[in-house]
């Protein structure tokens, strides 16, 4: 068992950080001095703050409406939500063209002519990015949002709280973890991103090549070092928020 | 972080250590199409105008990001309707691509779900050192990004292997990618439910005289198929539409290691939307049966629990 896991995940990560140390420091140092790179690692780092921020809006709203609330058509929302998580990267990034591009796209045409560029843009890897980590927050949420019960909720309200009072002074704060949790891993998610964004972001050197296109560039263009020391700074963000989550997950009300 | 997540969303009946603060009795299971099936409060209030509202604005912004463009992959796969379709999934190229994927799909899943199931087990019953650390390791390939998983496996299993196993631009290069991808899911959807398994039942069979594996068999087994079924669907829809870790490994070689979301891809690059959208249309349906699968499957691990 130990062999299994050891042979599939831990030697083969050691290796990678190996490779992008073979140089000592030296790859590491090119890739934070060349423009292109650092413009890339950036657009990642903004891209994914973008994708946090609306997700984690979307997702801790849509969860109190799940848990709080009764509606038509719930049980099916509920069941949709998850679908980004098992939808191809590729088939996400086909489906945005499909509607956001500016020739034929159903709403990218208006869009065009009102001068927003969707597709081989930000706002396009912004919404790829936004699709595939959406449903994370919410699945971390909803669980913890069911523990803690409305009881609280309502003696604020009965006292003569607001609808705002009682989700910042009350709501939010019992929740606190299980949204961390969630943050950290639409955050992971969303840094990781790669086919999705490869068929929205046209790839253009400088402009919308993100990191983990980067990597995919650097290896077929033979400079492995460059690729691995990319890649090393990627595994770092996934193995801190893996390290981060281990860490939150005992606080979480159970 | 799917099947991580998955495991938070549906704790089994009985991991609720006090049942949910829910000032509303809970109706019987499935007495309100409505309700959530594992919801602690399956009534819940009625919309107010403020969160009716803001169910608005959540489902315009869902629509638009998600259930809008899934729309239009299937109007415009049907657009060429029935048989520019079967021609674009029957198309030789095309079709190998997807008896490939799913081929090994499939075979990744029977591994997962024994090795899956193996590897719970040890981290739920036995106790030793480092456990902490192997925890870390079985959700790497959640956090890690899919093209770095690629280099990952590309630098011990590729041309520089320090172990002079070179499987590159093969197709168990495929399958390797897909078991590492896929790792996580049955191991965090078997998890949850064998720690809440009540030892007594073990204990009983064995005192009357069970042998282990006869346990192992009628106890324990039984309890686990919904959680082990459940994990080997969400791994194999993963497996079926990986891409990213492939890019580098596989060599994407025609008729031999391209995968179906590949095939997408250089579909989408030939600016042939409308094949693209066909094969995308077969993996979204079959996303959309392994939704319904798992959900059918939660339901019933719930009921049991």
């Amino acid at each position: 068992m130990i062999a299994y896991l050891f042979l599939l995940v831990a030697w083969p990560l050691y290796l990678v950080g190996r490779n992008a140390f073979a140089d000592g420091l030296s790859d590491l140092r090119s890739i934070l001095t060349d423009p292109d790179a650092v413009h890339a690692l950036t657009l990642t780092l903004q891209v994914a703050a973008a994708s946090v921020v609306i997700n984690t809006v979307f997702g801790v709203g849509i969860s109190l409406l799940l848990v709080r609330y009764r509606f038509p058509g719930k049980r099916v929302l509920n069941a949709l939500l998850d679908l980004p998580l098992s939808v191809s990267p590729i088939v996400v990034g086909l489906a945005l063209i499909l509607v956001y591009n500016g020739r034929t796209g159903w709403f990218g045409q208006a869009l065009e002519s009102a001068g927003i560029q969707v597709i081989f843009s930000g706002p396009g890897i912004v919404m790829a990015t936004a699709f595939v980590a959406l449903p994370l927050v919410i699945r971390a949420v909803v669980p913890v949002l069911q523990e803690v019960g409305d009881e609280q909720e309502q003696a604020a309200r009965s006292l003569g709280a607001n609808a705002r009072q009682t989700f910042f002074r009350v709501t939010l704060p019992a929740i606190k973890w299980g949204v961390i949790y969630g943050v950290v891993l639409c955050l992971a998610r969303s840094v990781g991103e790669f086919g999705a964004v490869k068929v929205v972001s046209g790839n253009v050197l400088g402009s919308t090549r993100t990191a983990t296109l980067m990597v995919e560039e650097k290896y077929l263009n033979f400079d492995r070092g460059g690729a691995y020391a990319t890649a090393f700074l990627l595994a770092l963000v996934a193995v801190a928020a893996i390290i981060s989550v281990a860490i939150i997950r005992p606080k979480e009300p159970t | 972080m799917t099947a991580e997540t998955f495991a938070h969303r549906h704790p089994p009946a009985g991991s609720t250590p006090h049942p949910p603060a829910g000032s509303a009795p809970r109706p019987p299971a499935g007495a309100e199409p409505g309700g959530l099936a594992w919801g602690s409060q399956e009534g819940g209030l009625p919309l107010t105008p403020a969160s009716g509202l803001g169910l608005g604005v959540a489902m315009l912004w869902f629509s638009l990001l998600v259930l809008i463009p899934l729309t239009a992959v299937m109007v415009t796969a049907s657009e060429q309707g029935w048989s520019g379709f079967w021609r674009a999934v029957t198309n030789e190229q095309t079709a190998a691509a997807i008896r490939l994927t799913v081929a090994t799909a499939l075979l990744v899943t029977a591994v997962n779900v024994v090795m899956g199931t193996a590897i719970a087990w040890v981290l739920v019953r036995d106790r030793f050192p480092g456990k902490r650390v192997l925890e870390l390791l079985i959700d790497i390939p959640f956090a890690l990004p899919t093209i770095v998983a690629g280099l990952v496996l590309l630098s011990l299993y590729g041309p520089q292997s320090p172990i002079g196993i070179n499987i590159a631009n093969t197709r168990p290069a495929v399958f390797l990618a897909f078991l590492f991808v896929t790792l996580p899911f049955v191991v965090r959807s078997v998890q949850p439910v064998l720690s809440e398994l009540d030892r007594e039942a073990e204990e009983a069979a064995a005192s009357l005289g069970a042998g282990r594996f006869t346990v192992f068999r009628r106890i324990i087994l039984p309890s686990l198929t919904p959680a082990i079924a459940a994990g080997a669907a969400l791994s194999f829809a993963r497996g079926v539409s990986e891409y990213g870790s492939l890019v580098l490994l596989s060599g994407n070689l025609p008729g031999k290691t391209e995968v179906a979301s590949v095939r997408i891809l250089s579909s989408i690059e030939n600016d042939n939307l409308g094949g693209a959208a066909a094969i995308a249309t077969l993996l979204l349906a079959i996303s959309l049966v392994v939704i319904v699968a798992v959900d059918l499957l939660q339901r019933k691990l719930v009921r049991r629990g």
